[in-house]
């Protein structure tokens, strides 16, 4: 095993459902490619590595105009329609399989992703250390960019 | 190939991109070099994950095929 390995860094800064999966998806399947994989998590991404989080993150049907089902946006503002939203959305990927993105973070974290939690969206929100997972790194910028900078693809979402 | 040995079955049908990969992945792990694991899938998407992943990653897909809408694949682990 002398051939260097690929690499892949991502930066996840979303944290709806539709935000949510690229990053994962991508993540899990590159470390069965048996790529090194690093994902910085930052801003609204950050809430991924919030233990007990990802099962319940949702998707807002304002700005959504693609939704399989269209919401009209003004109707999209109405309480309650962010979780009707995330219902339908939920047993539409449940209807094909899709796997839970708690499913795919259990993946990441077996197959040895690094997650980085970006320091200063931590201090910005006020979230303590002890409330992301521990599998978690945490770090910044110039933690990202080390990483990054060996990187054969590099990805923002 | 009805010669080739099978050292594994994986069942990876109604599950969508990317379990039918990773399971793959993991399952090949268990069996040793040289062994051929087969692999049934319902993803239409798997026929070109399939021969991308074993490119990636140097292991040899013997074999693909598809009946009734659901894919075959054996693929001899060589990594």
């Amino acid at each position: 095993m002398s051939e260097k390995k690929k690499r892949i860094a991502m930066i996840a800064s979303k944290a709806d459902i539709a935000g949510a999966y690229p990053p994962l998806i991508l993540a899990t399947t590159a470390a069965a490619m048996d790529y090194e994989v690093g994902i910085f998590f930052t801003f609204f991404g950050l809430n991924m590595l919030k233990k007990k989080k990802l099962n319940k993150l949702k998707v807002t049907p304002v700005g959504q105009t693609a939704m399989p089902m269209p919401i009209p946006q003004i109707v999209g503002m109405i309480p309650g329609m962010t979780d009707m939203a995330t219902a339908m959305m939920k047993s539409w990927m449940k209807g094909a399989n899709v796997a839970k993105l708690q499913e795919l973070m259990d993946i990441s974290i077996e197959s040895g992703v690094k997650l980085i939690a970006c320091q200063m969206t931590m201090d910005v929100m006020k979230i303590k250390r002890k409330q992301l997972i521990d599998e978690c790194e945490v770090g910044g910028a110039a933690t990202f960019l080390e990483f990054a900078s060996e990187a054969d693809i590099t990805l923002y979402f | 190939m009805s010669d080739t040995k099978i050292a594994k079955t994986l069942n990876a049908k109604g599950l969508s991109c990317p379990l039918p990969i990773l399971k793959t992945k993991k399952a090949i792990m268990e069996i040793s070099l040289g062994e051929h694991i087969e692999v049934f899938s319902t993803d239409p998407g798997s026929v070109a994950d399939f021969q991308a992943w074993t490119r990636s990653t140097g292991n040899e897909l013997i074999a693909n095929s598809e009946e009734g809408g659901v894919y075959r694949y054996i693929i001899k682990r060589i990594k």
